[in-house]
């Protein structure tokens, strides 16, 4: 699944194992020599596991349920994900060793299991979902809203006055309701030097173990996965068993109201690969998916881009020495290093690369494609030269009614579920109540949309953007040649267009701006801006991000030139 | 953290939202209800610190929705109607209203007047006390249509006059009073309320009539129009008027009325009945208002082509000019007119229309402009020459009239 190569006898890319671990061509059956990396997943250096200390189980308390603790809920969490990104074509290890691996080491660092509980944090808070039980003569007790303030901004829920109105009826000096036994302990504490459990982690926990893996879904993708539905995230206590019962402060930790997003989980893995004390990952090699020649080609394709400019791609990633093996692979703790983000690069490359070729200057490129335009209509035949021109209308086109798609489904979403949340047993009929007249209006109002049915959520692709050459119609740019755009000199080839202007001319602190640089559209050529829209879609990410990592490309690739002409501040000739 | 662009629920339910009501703006009904679909588990969460609730979203949408869908019924209307009442207690009067709007606008009387006697034997704490206002409109509303009823069963006897069944007749009339009762009641109650009551004060004062009490018709008329509380209506003046007018009232009080329409609305249709009382009136005084009243209903776009008023204007201007007397209120009235009126109402393409479509219209225009602007001023040149080209005898006369009068003219434009 790592391996990438086009077939030598089919060119296609179709690979499986054999049971000697060799790849073969599932098309022809072309069997190589290429054997699968054995990946090591033996990191836990100090593994002393024991069991989870936990006291005697009262099963059905009240007839409510059993005990369950909040580690237990993410388990299951993280269980799901395991799975389903295993139906997407995840190899099994994932779940079974390397994430269930790193999740006991996460509870033993954080002292939730797998050790000796330290003295003094036995579990105080109540687990009853009732009314309330034995007052506890706990001078401390901390009051509900305290407790819905402390929580992090997890969507709207610590907005929920009815909760909180319900509960101080009731009293404060009762219990703090929980369907868990450590929710309350769970958001009370100061946890953020044992880095609280949330939702949007257990995405960077799968991302980890993808990234130990190697496996070929990139950081941006599984995120889209998860907001098209095929890994569960949003509503996942859906499948929590019936004993385990979700009431009161459980709704703040296990439902989310918001998608998480790309920094948000990427930062979080590298707090936690730190925090588990993981080495350096396995290597990323100019062989794994993740190497920037490889999604080069990937985004190439999906940008509807001549095949040719990825030997630019590969250029100008030897160049600046991202392509290095060092460089790609995650050592966590080493604060020194910028951390790669591997989609982003790519797509960066990409832009970099056309930035060189065609400058994106909103002249220049319009000006090369016309005498492309020129010279296809006299040469019929030989390939067709590139037309920047064409591009943008056919890919336009596209970007913009997917975009317009996307941008409804955005509106479509359904956030709640069948199972109903509440608080407490007391605004429960209040729930039910609702929801089952959200129920009725939405029967009632679905049988008026008319034929315009919610289609079935769409099968999971890695492709966003699909260009055939097959379509007559001259849509796809694969095959289109960059001739018009190249010259010779000294038998190398490079660009026609003399010219780049620097995004910036001087990063920005990222520790203390957030980014590298302030993208504002505005102040850029609209033909940049659209190559960065275009990307910013595949991706799901903000502009911004990507343009901060063409800054920093920029400014390796530029280094030398910008260190000495400090006075030349724009436009520089190569 | 600045995550703005993050998509949470409350985005993902504003952008569902603009969704619905483009569609709605375009009339994509199914559309909108296929947005709505989406939007409609806002309801399940708390927006009790924003100022418009989903629950209040929803009625809104929906309603319009099922008001404009093709293919949405009564019954559906009715079954949402009602779930809507149970959302929000704080509206629940409010919904109950409209819902009942929505039934008088369909025809249902019947199911209307249920409801408004089911809302009116609501209760719910303080609530009640809250809604107050709305509760008075519901009984309001409840005595219209017991006026409604009392106005067919009026009817039905009425009709029957001469061969009367009588015990048919007798429980009609039971009714009839009963509905008289209950009526007037809610009537009288709403029409205490500052406010624009028009229709209601027709009703209970059609009530008063026919039970004979006039001197409580009046002062609720008078109430309405006098009443400094009230909004400025000229319609109530206007029932004013009327009301005195059917019970042979005064010359002088029933002008007294139109004085003040006519202050406020000059453009009003009453102002020809009110000019035709001023000019046959002894008083100076009044016969001056009348000029004043004609001159200014005709400075609207809506008076151009009426016969009616420029006969009024014609017949005192004429009158005015053959007695030689009070020219000067002619002159003052001119004054602020001369300026635009020749373009607005005296234009050569005005002569040919007016000629071309009525005549009569032509005819009292052209008298007035040839009394104003002269004998030599287009239209009248055009009408008259006309006129006597096709040998009406009139205006031959008139003709010769405005010839005779011509120095007239100077002296109103010097």
């Amino acid at each position: 699944r790592d391996f990438n190569e086009r077939c030598a006898q089919c060119s296609e890319v179709n690979w499986g194992l054999t049971d000697g671990g060799r790849y073969y061509c599932r098309s022809c059956h072309n069997v190589t020599e290429r054997t699968r990396e054995v990946v090591n997943t033996d990191f836990m250096t100090n593994s002393r596991v024991q069991t989870i200390s936990k006291g005697s189980r009262k099963q059905e308390k009240n007839g409510i349920g059993s005990e369950w603790y909040v580690c237990e809920g993410f388990q299951l969490v993280l269980k799901k994900q395991a799975e389903a990104l295993e139906a997407l074509g995840v190899c099994p290890q994932m779940k079974d060793e390397v994430l269930y691996n790193f999740w006991r080491c996460y509870l033993q660092k954080s002292k939730q299991a797998y050790c000796n509980r330290p003295a003094g944090e036995t579990v105080k808070a109540l687990s009853v979902c009732e009314s309330s039980t034995d007052v506890d003569s706990e001078p401390e007790r901390p009051s509900l809203l305290h407790l819905l303030s402390l929580s992090e901004s997890e969507g709207d829920l610590q907005t929920d006055c009815s909760f909180a109105s319900s509960m101080s009826k009731v009293s404060e000096s009762t219990s703090i309701y929980s369907g868990s036994v450590d929710g309350s302990l769970y958001l009370m504490k100061n946890q953020k030097e044992k880095l609280r459990m949330t939702m949007p982690m257990t995405l960077s926990f799968c991302y980890m173990a993808l990234l130990w893996l190697r496996e070929p879904i990139t950081l941006s993708e599984l995120l889209r996965f998860v907001v098209e539905g095929h890994i569960p995230y949003l509503n996942v206590f859906q499948h929590f068993p019936e004993k385990m019962k979700l009431c009161g402060l459980d709704l703040k930790i296990f439902c989310v109201e918001s998608w998480p997003v790309y920094e948000e989980v990427y930062n979080k893995m590298l707090e936690l690969a730190a925090f588990l004390d993981l080495p350096r990952f396995p290597d990323i090699t100019d062989s794994c998916f993740l190497h920037p020649d490889m999604l080069c080609i990937k985004y190439l394709m999906e940008a509807n881009l001549p095949d040719e400019l990825h030997n630019w791609t590969c250029r100008v990633v030897k160049k600046i020495g991202i392509g290095e093996v060092d460089f790609l692979t995650l050592v966590p703790g080493n604060k020194s290093t910028r951390k790669v983000k591997y989609d982003i690069l790519a797509a960066a490359v990409i832009v970099v690369v056309l930035k060189l070729l065609f400058l994106l200057d909103d002249h220049y490129e319009w000006s090369l494609s016309d005498f492309a335009e020129e010279r296809n209509k006299n040469n019929k035949e030989g390939g067709l030269y590139f037309e920047f021109k064409k591009w943008y209308e056919v890919v336009k086109h596209s970007l913009d009614a997917e975009q317009k798609k996307l941008d409804e489904e955005r509106a479509k979403y359904l956030w709640r579920c069948e199972k109903p949340l509440f608080y407490s047993v007391k605004n429960k009929s209040k729930v039910l109540k609702r929801r089952q007249m959200v129920v009725n209006l939405q029967n009632q109002f679905g049988k008026l949309s008319g034929s315009a049915r919610r289609a079935e959520k769409p099968n999971p692709s890695s492709f966003q953007l699909r260009w055939s050459e097959e379509n007559t119609d001259g849509s796809c740019f694969h095959g289109h040649s960059l001739k018009g755009i190249l010259q010779e000199k000294c038998g190398l080839l490079t660009a026609m267009n003399p010219d780049y202007w620097l995004c910036t001319v001087k990063l920005c602190n990222e520790k203390l701006c957030g980014h590298l640089a302030h993208y504002r559209e505005v102040d850029f050529p609209r033909s940049y801006h659209f190559v960065l829209r275009l990307f910013s879609f595949l991706l799901r990410i903000q502009p911004s991000y990507i343009h901060d990592e063409v800054c920093m490309i920029e400014h390796k690739l530029f280094n030398k030139k910008l260190y000495k002409k400090l006075k030349y501040n724009t436009v520089l000739r190569k | 953290s600045s995550h703005e662009h993050k998509l949470n629920f409350r985005k993902s339910k504003e952008a569902c939202l603009s969704y619905i009501q483009d569609a709605m703006l375009q009339k994509q009904w199914k559309r909108a209800a296929e947005f709505l679909t989406f939007y409609v588990e806002s309801l399940e969460k708390d927006y009790s610190r924003e100022p418009i609730s989903p629950s209040e979203m929803i009625w809104r949408i929906g309603t319009e929705i099922l008001c404009h869908h093709s293919h949405s019924s009564v019954k559906e209307f009715n079954c949402f109607m009602e779930q809507m009442k149970t959302l929000g207690v704080k509206r629940y009067l409010k919904v109950c209203l409209e819902h009942v709007f929505h039934l008088l606008c369909n025809g249902q009387i019947d199911e209307a007047y249920q409801n408004l006697s089911l809302a009116e034997s609501w209760r719910f704490g303080e609530q009640t006390a809250i809604q107050d206002k709305e509760m008075k409109l519901i009984q309001a509303y409840r005595g219209l249509l017991d006026y409604y009823r009392w106005s067919k069963q009026k009817n039905i006897l009425l009709g029957h006059g001469k061969c009367p069944d009588g015990f048919a007749d007798l429980s009609v009339e039971q009714e009839m009073h009963s509905c008289f009762r209950k009526a007037a009641v809610n009537l009288k109650e709403i029409i205490k309320i500052p406010g624009v009551w028009d229709l209601f004060v027709k009703c209970y004062v059609d009530l008063l009539e026919f039970y004979g009490d006039h001197n409580e018709a009046c002062q609720v008329l008078n109430e309405y129009a006098y009443n400094s509380k009230f909004p400025a209506n000229p319609n109530a003046h206007v029932y004013l008027y009327q009301f005195l007018k059917r019970q042979g009232e005064s010359k002088k009080s029933l002008i007294s009325t139109l004085k003040i329409l006519h202050d406020i609305v000059p453009s009003h249709e009453l102002m020809i009945d009110f000019n035709t009382m001023l000019q046959k009136s002894k008083k100076r005084k009044k016969r001056r208002l009348g000029l004043e009243v004609i001159f200014a209903a005709l400075d609207y776009a809506g008076w151009k082509e009426n016969v009616k008023a420029w006969s009024c204007l014609a017949r005192q201007v004429k009158q005015i000019v053959i007695s030689e007397k009070y020219l000067d209120w002619i002159k003052q009235e001119w004054n602020s007119r001369k300026d635009w009126w020749p373009a607005f109402h005296f234009s050569r393409y005005l002569a040919k229309r007016n000629w071309q479509e009525n005549k009569s219209l032509s005819y009292e225009k052209a008298l007035v402009a040839g009394i104003l602007l002269g004998k030599d001023c287009k239209y009248f040149k055009y009408v008259s020459h006309q006129g006597c080209k096709a040998q009406v005898k009139r205006f031959r006369i008139l003709k010769k009239f405005v010839n005779r009068h011509n120095p007239v003219y100077l002296r109103i434009s010097g």
